[in-house]
């Protein structure tokens, strides 16, 4: 529509630290690496499965990333539909139906994502991908390098069921014991949405005196547009 | 009174010991092993000194912890999933809850985030703004720490002072903002509104009452030789142990790491044209904790001195479209949180709400290290641990 | 007392139970989320302070309060929790949920996690509704259970009558 703005600059090259932890990882790892990408100057470097252990060992001893930021997954299965682009419906946002994957690309549905980071001076990121095949959800775990990752781990598995072999106890850490199913995938309805669908952004009737100003900062913080509106 | 079934006297069995064989006993020490097995104590979910719903299983021997394993997850409210369903103007209101204490800051990453997407920059003026509302969302969040260490550890005043000096500071924001937390105040590609009249001068007052709080502070906590013994050399973290954790923020800095992403990461907001500095403390114990906290407090209300007389003027908004729609891609954008280091990741596939947002959060990491924190210590330092580490449930659980 | 069950409690008398009970409330030290923090200005901050009203002091355990105040979201992780807590009181007592996540679930409607409101769980004497809802706005809240427990009839709670809800606001 021809509201939707597009990012007209380049997205910026690496930055010089990223570009360093680029070519040593490369030297390092060099057929493990699937794919390599820039994002707004950090570097992802997306890596077999095999050796997605050996990647952080990689991090952690030869580029001195000694601190673990987090470790998530990503489901790239597009979100159920529930809305329709243009429709009007304005309940929850239309996000587009195929099945596209970012930076890094990807294999499949499911990905491992982590980023672990230097706390030296000149602080280095390395963001890290990998596949996991739908029928064989397992990954090395991580807990012998960074310890942290126990808890990360247990996010991971609950949420979307990936099983990290090597962790000392997969169990919940958010949801109670009795909960089934892996919320964040994306085949897990939100049922309260199901029962009572939101109904979205209501008309907003304009006060009487009103000049309904479009330039006006609008007094509905919650992005309220106004009715008739084409989107 | 129950009365035991002695046999009459008369029934008495002969004893065949000799009691010449237990004379030694009588001069020794009776030294004997008592074979005592461990307690399970549960600090649930419902206690005055776990700052919220945490829960804590900790086994003891005696007075002292064992193991000791956090049970989480009494405030999970799915953010990640709810993102998946709402446009990036409803995952600001949403997102300020998730450190309820210093709301302002959460959302900040977040809306650099889609702003890097879309390659648009806010105006300097509201660079300014949103600086200037992080650092007081700092100071309030601190000083709230400062005084409820101070209670935790056994002292009540300093939290009356702590609460009495934050409500100053959400006057402030509450001027600004309309909201004393949860301000809801950034929009992509700025701000939403301007100062009010007479909100410079305000602030400077509040925040040079701020430093006189400090140095109450000092006076009243840091020296007081009852809050020494309690948190010094308690719960000492490891730099090396700390950042493989993912421990971050001031308990970090407190260990002696010399790390602070609004100098170190990427450019975000304009602490690279403030004079200010990084504090840290070699000891790594509670103790360390409270006084980088009390310094860093000190260091904000200097910093937002600098930019109440280094505002420029100008717009508050950069040109977007009515309806934002983020364009494909995917960034992440972490920044100093009061507790730590709080970062978004960032998918988006071109629609009005992002496609994943991983959240990552201060306290979540901050807190995995309990496990191996409490071990060995003594059951009313865990409340000292617990409250030097400073989470917020909302900031693990999210 | 058998003048309570029985319904024989002369009007002075009932009158300065309920004059006493209102003016010194217990309410339970306990908050769940961002709720909590502006239950903590309130009750402990010298600004909106609420002692002066009677609602002192603030019992760790629930076995001596007569006020529970549900402040933030209820997870269904925590929702057993609450409910044993509440179970644990002591009659007669009150509860007054705070904030829309307390009321209906706010914000987190569609969450997997989270119980749309406590009153699926326990029975709610006042709503407070806000997000946070302002000191102040608690504060109206005490006010109002305090006008209701100075008009409340021993007898009838006794046998189990419950009355509609105040709303705040």
């Amino acid at each position: 529509m021809a509201d939707s703005p597009v990012a007209t600059e380049e997205v910026p090259a690496l930055r010089e630290q990223a570009a360093d932890a680029l070519t040593r990882l490369q030297a390092e790892l060099d057929d493990a690496i699937v794919e390599h990408a820039g994002m707004f100057g950090d570097v992802v470097v997306r890596v077999r499965r095999d050796a997605w252990r050996r990647s952080a060992q990689v991090c952690k001893d030869g580029l001195g990333c000694d601190y673990l930021s987090f470790i998530a997954g990503i489901d790239w299965m597009p979100t159920p539909a529930v809305v329709e682009e243009g429709s009007g419906d304005t309940s929850a946002p239309a996000q587009p139906k195929d099945q596209t994957y970012g930076v890094a690309g990807s294999d499949g549905r499911y990905q491992l994502l982590a980023l672990v980071e230097s706390t030296r001076r000149q602080s280095w990121r390395v963001i890290l991908k990998t596949d996991l095949p739908d029928d064989d959800l397992h990954a090395e775990s991580w807990v012998s390098l960074y310890p942290g990752a126990d808890w990360h781990e247990r996010e991971a598995w609950e949420m979307y069921g990936f099983v990290f072999d090597g962790h000392p106890s997969l169990r919940h850490l958010y949801l109670p014991s009795e909960f089934e199913g892996h919320p964040l995938r994306k085949d897990y309805p939100l049922l309260a949405r199901e029962v009572k669908p939101w109904p979205g952004l209501v008309d907003v009737e304009p006060m009487p005196g009103e000049p309904a100003d479009d330039d006006a900062p609008t007094g509905t913080e919650t992005g309220a547009i106004e009715a008739g509106e084409s989107a | 009174m129950t009365t035991t079934n002695l046999p009459p006297p008369g029934d008495l069995p002969e004893i065949a010991v000799d009691p010449a064989a237990f004379r030694h006993l009588a001069d020794a020490q009776v030294n004997v092993e008592l074979d005592t097995g461990d307690m399970v104590l549960n600090i649930g979910p419902q206690h005055p000194a776990t700052h919220g719903t945490l829960r804590l299983v900790v086994r003891l021997d005696g007075e002292r912890v064992v193991s000791a394993d956090p049970i989480i997850g009494y405030m999970h409210r799915g953010y990640e999933k709810l993102t998946e369903f709402r446009t990036y103007p409803q995952i600001t209101t949403l997102i300020n809850r998730i450190d309820w204490l210093s709301s302002f800051a959460n959302e900040v990453p977040f809306i650099e985030a889609a702003e890097h997407l879309m390659a648009i920059e806010a105006p300097p003026r509201a660079q300014y703004l949103r600086t200037i509302l992080t650092e007081l969302s700092r100071i309030a969040t601190f000083l709230l720490f400062l005084g409820e260490m101070g209670l935790q550890v056994g002292a009540i005043t300093p939290a009356f002072y702590g609460f009495r000096d934050r409500e100053y500071v959400l006057n402030l924001i509450e001027a600004v903002t309309g909201g004393r937390f949860h301000p809801n105040f950034n929009r992509i590609g700025g701000i939403k509104d301007d100062l009010p009249w007479g909100w410079i001068s305000e602030c400077r007052g509040v925040m040079n009452k701020t430093l006189a709080s400090c140095d109450e502070f000092d006076d009243l906590v840091v020296g007081n030789p009852i809050f020494q013994k309690r948190t010094r050399s308690i719960g000492i973290i490891p730099r090396e142990l700390g950042a493989a954790y993912g421990v971050s923020g001031s308990n970090l800095r407190a260990s002696g790491v010399d790390w602070d992403l609004r100098r170190d990461g990427p450019k975000y907001l304009v602490y690279d044209e403030l004079d200010w500095q990084v504090w840290t403390h070699p000891d790594g114990d509670s103790f360390s904790r409270y006084w980088v906290r009390l310094q860093e407090t000190r260091e904000s209300a200097r910093m937002v001195l600098q930019m109440l007389d280094q505002m420029p003027s100008g717009p508050l908004m950069a040109k977007v479209p009515r309806i934002i729609k983020v364009p494909e891609g995917e960034v992440f954008v972490n920044t100093e949180n009061p507790l730590g280091e709080m970062g978004y990741y960032v998918i988006s596939k071109g629609a009005t709400g992002p496609f994943r947002t991983k959240i990552r959060s201060a306290s979540f990491s901050n807190v995995s290290i309990l496990p191996w924190l409490l071990r060995g210590v003594y059951v009313p330092d865990i409340v000292t641990i617990l409250a030097s580490l400073y989470f917020i449930l909302g900031d693990i659980d999210r | 007392m058998g003048l309570v069950s029985s319904g024989k409690t002369p009007k002075p008398l009932q009158h300065l139970l309920n004059y006493s009970r209102k003016y010194s409330l217990w309410m339970f030290q306990w908050g769940l989320a961002c709720c909590a923090i502006e239950m903590g200005a309130a009750l402990a901050g010298p600004r909106y302070d609420v002692m002066r009203l009677g609602v002192i002091p603030f019992p760790a355990s629930p076995r001596q309060a007569d006020l529970i105040v549900i402040s933030g979201t209820v997870t269904d992780k925590m929702a057993p929790a609450i409910k044993r807590l509440y179970e644990q009181m002591p009659d007669p007592k009150y509860v007054i949920s705070m904030g829309s996540c307390a009321n209906c679930g706010g914000p987190y409607w569609d969450s997997y996690s989270v119980t749309k409101g406590v009153d699926q769980i326990i029975p709610v004497d006042v709503y407070v509704p806000g997000c946070p809802p302002r000191p102040e706005a608690f504060i109206q809240g005490i006010v109002l259970l305090q006008q209701r427990i100075m008009s409340e009839d021993p007898a009838e709670r006794w046998r189990g009558v419950t009355r509609e809800p105040i709303v705040v606001g």
